[in-house]
């Protein structure tokens, strides 16, 4: 069984008696380690599919599964608990919690979400905070750090409760090319270091050129399928 | 939970001028209910102790119909020797009563032989009156309070007859008065002491032993109007009333009524009403101060939830349960209204204590009330609760709002 599996997959929204599809008959497989980008211009559907990966939406047809889960069948608190166990997110613009030191927002999963015992949660955040090469920044707060550092530390908190699958969102566009490349060589290294399966989005035709399989949207519909 | 708290607390922080603001608003109020409460209660208790101890006693017994035709003194109401002994011997088989004093109560008229005056007078037994009213005896401020209350052949006149008449202690001065059958009896007395007037009937009455107030009124027997009793302990009032009042119920005449009505000092004297609006005042302050802290910590809560809207999409999308974002707000709420409770109580506590040291005076009619405000565990505690359960439920709502968040809405929101 494949780790994602969308069949005929649409996504609607409605303005009052106006229809717009956001997706249309998105059928795909992913696969456990796979590192996939979706790539698109803007308003091709690509943060519309990871919304519906990532059980922060319902599709409005077909059926979606997620390691087995049909995303639809879960209600708001099943889809924050299959999340805060299963999957791990990173962010355009990082979203870190500004109050929280470097260290804290990568523990806040563990902290928060899974309830994880001190020494075992310390023990983790370092192996993940030195994984990303951050551990020697880790007192910092978000607004000493640089965005390449932040995107490091989102990309740590993404990993640290282990997750299977792990989607961002445009993680490099607020990047420089460098430091995009860094980040992007970092989720690989990461997918290699703990099996997990990476899905992101791009619209940078540099970064998707790093993606092993490229899924390419227009207008709600999968397009093309390019395999590196 | 102490996680949640750990960071409630930061993201209070991190807004730290809104926060301190918003704290010191609750602190205000906080510090102005409890200054509020401790003086008013300071004032109320110097009142009621003033009139209770040096009046009125706790309760009182007369003869039915005698309370509501007080101001005329009527000298047809009075209870018996017999009436007395009965009643006597209620009040000593209760183990709440500390002491009693039978009063002999009438009008006359006081001449200085240059002037005369109408007067009120109490006829009393001087020991029992001490044991009943121990104020009366700080009540007087020319004659010295040391020795017996009075001796037979003298009087303790009110502080504004004794200016009034221009007499002063030791002075002669004449009393006479009409008794129930009519008949006018005058006698000299000599003026032992000057009493301080305090709020309440009977306040500005002059006092003479009970064996001359007899004399004066021609009476054979040992009649009297009233009966004063002090409580060992003033918080049994309401139970004392109870039985004692049922005891006393079984007293009747022929006709199988009863004969006698007992009152305590708040069916005695106005200013039973006047505690009573202070009661109400309070509550008053207490609502407002409801009022602060629901609007300024919903105001801020409300605030807080729409400027970290982003950040409630991103903790939502990452799995936190909406069950522990409502707990992140809550928990701002609490620790808002925790502050304020704490510093308000511990400044109110402070404040108190300064008072205490410099006391305030002011003067009331033509007393001087000095003012010794308490704090008891017991307010503190409830203010404390209140405000913090205010705060809590001024922030359920927005965190209500903050738990039920759309996060892909929320990670849009810019």
């Amino acid at each position: 069984m494949s780790l994602i599996e969308a069949s005929a997959v649409s996504k609607i929204y409605r303005s009052g008696d106006v229809e717009f599809y956001a997706l249309r008959d998105i059928s795909l497989t992913i696969d456990t380690r796979e590192f996939v980008a979706f790539v698109g211009p803007s308003g091709s559907g690509k943060s519309t599919l990871l919304n519906l990966i990532g059980c922060l939406d319902h599709p409005s047809s077909g059926r979606l599964t997620v390691m087995g889960t049909d995303v639809a069948a879960l209600d708001r608190k099943a889809s924050a608990h299959f999340r805060g166990e299963n999957l791990g997110f990173v962010f355009q613009e990082f979203n870190l919690v500004p109050v929280l030191s470097a260290y804290e927002n990568v523990e806040y999963p563990l902290l928060m979400v899974r309830g994880w015992a001190p020494e075992k949660r310390h023990a983790q955040v370092m192996k993940l905070l030195d994984a990303v090469g951050m551990a020697a920044q880790a007192h910092k707060r978000p607004d000493q750090l640089s965005g390449g550092q932040k995107q490091r530390v989102a990309v740590a908190r993404a990993l640290v409760s282990e997750p299977k699958l792990v989607l961002a969102d445009e993680p490099t566009a607020n990047l420089d090319h460098e430091t995009a490349h860094k980040v992007i060589a970092l989720m690989k290294q990461m997918r290699d270091d703990y099996g997990t399966t990476f899905v992101f989005s791009t619209h940078d035709p540099k970064i998707m050129q790093a993606a092993e399989r490229t899924l390419m949207l227009e207008d709600g519909r999968l397009v093309k399928e390019v395999q590196a | 939970m102490i996680a949640v708290l750990r960071l409630s607390a930061r993201n209070l922080m991190r807004y730290h001028r809104r926060t301190l603001l918003t704290a010191g608003l609750i602190t205000l109020g906080v510090l102005a209910m409890l200054l509020f409460v401790s003086a008013a209660g300071s004032f109320k208790q110097v009142m009621i102790g003033q009139i209770t101890d040096s009046l009125l006693g706790h309760m009182e017994v007369h003869r039915r119909g005698y309370v509501a035709s007080v101001d005329n003194l009527p000298l047809n109401l009075n209870l018996s020797p017999q009436l007395i002994s009965k009643v006597k011997a209620e009040l000593d088989s209760e183990p709440a009563i500390a002491a009693y004093s039978v009063r002999l109560k009438l009008g006359a008229m006081f001449s200085n032989f240059n002037e005369t005056t109408s007067i009120r007078l109490n006829g009393i037994d001087p020991v029992a009156e001490d044991a009943a009213a121990p104020g009366l005896r700080t009540r007087i401020i020319e004659g010295g309070r040391d020795g017996p209350l009075l001796a037979p052949g003298e009087l303790l006149i009110p502080e504004l007859l004794a200016r009034g008449m221009k007499v002063k202690i030791g002075d002669s001065v004449v009393l006479v008065a009409t008794n129930r059958e009519g008949s006018v009896n005058g006698k000299n007395f000599k003026v032992r002491g000057v009493l301080e007037p305090v709020t309440g009937p009977g306040g500005r009455d002059a006092y003479l032993h009970t064996d001359d107030a007899r004399e004066l009124l021609r009476m054979d027997e040992a009649e009297a109007m009233e009966i004063v009793i002090r409580l060992k302990d003033l918080g049994k009032l309401d139970k004392v009333m109870a039985s004692l009042g049922a005891r006393l119920e079984q007293l009747t005449n022929p006709q199988g009524r009863p004969v006698l009505e007992l009152h305590d000092w708040k069916g005695l004297s106005p200013f039973a009403n006047i505690a009573s609006m202070i009661d109400l005042m309070t509550l008053f302050i207490r609502v407002m101060l409801v009022a602060i802290v629901l609007t300024s910590v919903m105001n801020v809560m409300l605030m807080a939830v729409y400027e970290r809207i982003r950040e409630i999409g991103t903790l939502a999308a990452i799995g936190t349960p909406p069950s522990r974002i409502l707990g992140l707000y809550v928990g701002e709420g609490l620790l808002l209204g925790l502050l304020g409770a704490i510093v308000g109580v511990a400044l109110s506590a402070a404040v108190v204590g300064l008072l205490n040291l410099y006391p305030l005076q002011f003067p009331f009619g033509r007393q001087m009330i000095t003012l010794h405000p308490t704090l008891s565990a017991g307010e503190m505690l409830s203010v404390a609760l209140l405000v913090v359960g205010m705060a809590v439920i001024a922030s359920l709502q927005p965190a209500w709002r903050a738990s039920r968040m759309d996060p892909i809405q929320a990670l849009r929101h810019v």
